[in-house]
């Protein structure tokens, strides 16, 4: 705990003027919520939530159309337990024989082996950490020659998100941006470097208390000197270029495309659509899914909460219609959701 | 005691969660077999090709997606069964 302390004093030392720190994902989400960081920093410093939960930003069209894949018979759905919650009207996935959670996306193939009379859909959702493993699932169902798999791919990529967020930032109300770990052990700390052109600093961070702390001081610090710039400060897991393999797996299977993300709407060049090459593995595609615009449950507030436009605690629905045994928006039901983690913590 | 937490980890898959593990086994076709905290898991190295015996390594969904020191790997193996006894 000492070092933590002498972090924190190193903080209250040198910050003076007030700057709102926003961290971009879900995992950094949960611990800093689990650590109660907020508790400890003085108060002139804020830690605000991006959208940095992939389940979250997911559009409610996309949640409903992987409902109606589950209701068929002759698809199983195959997805990361996240998805299972997500509320899509009243109904939920969970709700359906035909869905399974698998651990990894490689599990989807051995389903799809051991059901040859039926299609097995991967719902595919994550940003650069994950993409790179779906990725190699295409191509490992490819070179297997699997004709009854699929991907319905709702994949994100992290850069233009933030791009909107600074964009908007006019009356600097970000001051420093925490940068997701593991998305950059696959993309590497240079990929980040665009957020320099809005004069803003951010921090490549882990996940422990200290080296969050420790980015919150690197952060206060550029904010304090007027300086800034893109440094790492995970450097045992990141790299300055990341994951070439992976990242050239996702490159050859995957394209850039537009892509609406919940509470922001359309972003250009946000989304991973799959290539050419390897379309006869596009869910969307084979079966001619038409993603609905689906407009988000009444009352709920979770695209504010997404921009950090709004906290958890500010919806009217929170802790009381919406908990998570029983969610009405996505950012209660995943274990990355700013609201879940505002719930568990009692913030 | 770590054993039940890790494992939890591992099969509530979160998107952007990472786990950092020791390899312990090298096996056929791109697969190596990792020591998550005493549960054993045997993930895909089709990401990292290069990992050897020994490494630490970081695993998200039944992956291998980047190697680690090993300071940064028992400082973080640390925090994961910490977040998972809450």
């Amino acid at each position: 705990m000492s070092k933590i302390e002498d972090i924190k004093n190193d903080i209250m030392r040198i910050s003076k003027k007030d700057i709102c720190i926003m961290e971009v994902c879900g995992t950094h989400t949960m611990s800093i919520a689990r650590t109660g960081i907020r508790s400890i920093l003085p108060q002139n410093i804020k830690i605000i939530s991006g959208p940095g939960c992939p389940v979250c930003v997911t559009p409610s069209g996309e949640i409903h159309a992987a409902m109606q894949l589950a209701k068929n018979d002759k698809f199983m759905i195959a997805t990361f337990g996240d998805m299972l919650k997500v509320p899509s009207g009243d109904d939920f996935l969970q709700n359906y024989k035909n869905v399974k959670v698998i651990y990894s996306p490689l599990d989807s193939l051995k389903l799809a082996k051991q059901n040859p009379d039926k299609e097995i859909i991967f719902l595919g959702i994550g940003f650069e950490t994950t993409a790179p493993l779906i990725a190699s699932t295409i191509k490992t169902a490819d070179h297997n020659k699997l004709n009854n798999f699929s991907v319905l791919c709702m994949h994100k990529i992290v850069p233009p998100a933030i791009e909107i967020i600074l964009k908007n930032n006019t009356d600097k109300k970000v001051g420093g941006l925490i940068l997701p770990g593991h998305v950059s052990a696959i993309t590497g700390r240079k990929y980040f470097d665009f957020i320099k052109k809005y004069k803003i600093s951010g921090v490549v961070s882990g996940f422990e208390a200290t080296d969050i702390m420790s980015t919150i001081c690197l952060l206060v610090k550029f904010y304090e000197s007027d300086k800034f710039d893109i440094v790492n400060n995970y450097k045992g897991v990141v790299s300055e270029h990341g994951n070439k393999i992976a990242l050239d797996m996702m490159n050859e299977v995957f394209d850039i495309q537009d892509s609406q993300w919940r509470g922001i709407g359309l972003i250009k060049g946000s989304g991973l659509t799959i290539r050419n090459k390897y379309k006869k593995y596009d869910a969307a595609d084979k079966f001619n899914i038409v993603i609905e615009n689906i407009p988000d449950p009444k009352g709920c507030r979770c695209g504010e909460v997404l921009m950090a436009k709004t906290t958890p605690k500010d919806c009217t629905l929170f802790g009381k219609a919406c908990t998570p045994s029983n969610p009405v928006g996505p950012c209660m039901v995943s274990s990355e959701g700013t609201c879940a983690a505002f719930y568990k913590y009692d913030l | 005691m770590l054993v039940f937490p890790l494992v939890r980890v591992f099969y509530e898959v979160i998107m952007c969660l990472a786990v950092p593990v020791k390899v312990i086994e090298l096996m056929m076709d791109n697969r190596v077999k990792v020591d998550a905290g005493g549960a054993t898991l045997e993930v895909s190295n089709m990401l990292m090709p290069n990992t050897k015996l020994g490494d630490y390594v970081l695993v998200h969904a039944g992956f291998v997606i980047e190697k680690i020191s090993e300071e940064e790997a028992k400082d973080n193996i640390g925090l994961w069964s910490e977040i998972n006894q809450k």
